[in-house]
């Protein structure tokens, strides 16, 4: 009795959120309804018996991909209304379309029943005396594990494309440019001269210590020794 | 083990995808809603096989719907990201402005 309750409030609130959904006039809303139509979900496969499914569904969807569509949605400055302009143009056609997928899907389950030896065609039936996730993990693992493993590589490469198409480098920053700096070679750098012996230091004026008489001419000069070398000075 | 029928999932689900089809024929224009009508599809698609496997009291319903989620997360964040980079190079996320491929 409570179950059968619970059960179409949750569905009645779900069917109306995911209404509101598509027909809100704000992105935002719709994402918030968004939210509430995958909670009444959850509560829904928690009166299945699907826990664990029901948690995940509150985790991945509410915790993650709700988030991500409320991040696009007021990331992006577009004009909403905008978008809004077919709305009552694509109303009949939306709804022609929808009511005859309905009434044909309604037929499908009028005339459908389960076949009579389904019970022996099960390929895992729920153990006895075991929580729903230890036996979601126990198929998962053994059964169902390169099916993980390709899941978990899909969501690797989702999270690789996602990152690579939105990835802009910035032109301001200045971050460290580790190719540039291995490829680095001593040519770039260095620069070797041929100077004879003995008189390149002096030609180049790039003596350390500076010369005491060189000083002195500065200061002849007028300038009172502060000032750099003559020599460093006409290089 | 499931207290209610299995037709009144079944039926709440045919409602559910019946209203994501809706919202994609109603929201033309807008990318965003549409990605979040496909959304409520596939949590349609995952009600009925939640509803089903608790029927037949077999777990396999329940795997395979974790494996519809982890699609259904994959694919909003390639869909958000390339609304996002779409929206950076053209301002507009107008869906009949998607028209850079066609001769």
């Amino acid at each position: 009795m409570f179950a059968s309750i619970a059960f179409y409030l949750f569905a009645a609130i779900l069917l109306g959120a995911a209404c509101a959904v598509v027909t809100s006039r704000n992105p935002v809303h719709s994402v918030l309804f968004l939210i509430l139509a995958f909670f009444n979900a959850a509560a829904l496969f928690l009166l299945a018996g699907a826990e664990f499914l029901a948690m995940i569904l509150v985790i991945v969807y509410v915790g993650a991909v709700a988030v991500l569509f409320l991040f696009v949605v007021m990331m992006l400055d577009v004009n909403f209304a905008e978008l809004r302009s077919g709305f009552q143009r694509y109303l009949p056609v939306g709804a022609a379309v929808g009511l005859v997928l309905f009434i044909e899907l309604m037929l499908v389950l009028g005339g459908w029943k389960l076949a009579p030896d389904a019970a022996k065609l099960r390929f895992a039936p729920i153990p006895e005396k075991i929580s729903n996730t230890a036996a979601i993990g126990r198929l998962l693992y053994t059964d169902y594990v390169f099916l993980f493993q390709a899941a978990g590589l899909v969501l690797l490469v989702a999270m690789i494309g996602a990152i690579v198409l939105t990835l802009r480098v910035k032109k301001t920053s200045r971050h460290q440019s580790i190719a540039a700096q291995v490829a680095r070679t001593p040519a770039d750098t260095l620069e070797m001269m041929d100077i004879g012996l003995g008189v390149g230091v002096k030609a180049l004026g790039i003596l350390r210590p500076k010369k005491p008489e060189t000083l002195e001419d500065a200061a002849a000069g007028g300038h009172h020794g502060h000032g750099a070398p003559h020599a460093p000075e006409a290089r | 083990m499931m207290t209610i029928g299995l037709e009144h999932y079944l039926t709440v689900g045919a409602i559910l995808l019946v209203l994501g089809i809706f919202g994609i024929f109603l929201n033309r224009k807008n990318v965003i809603v549409i990605l979040m009508s496909v959304e409520l599809i596939l949590l349609a698609v995952n009600l009925n096989f939640v509803a089903f496997s608790a029927a037949l009291e077999d777990l396999a319903g329940q795997v395979f719907a974790m494996f519809v989620l982890t699609v259904a997360a994959a694919e909003a964040a390639i869909g958000l990201a390339i609304v996002v980079i779409y929206f950076r190079n053209r301002g507009s996320i107008q869906v009949e402005d998607v028209n850079l491929m066609k001769g």
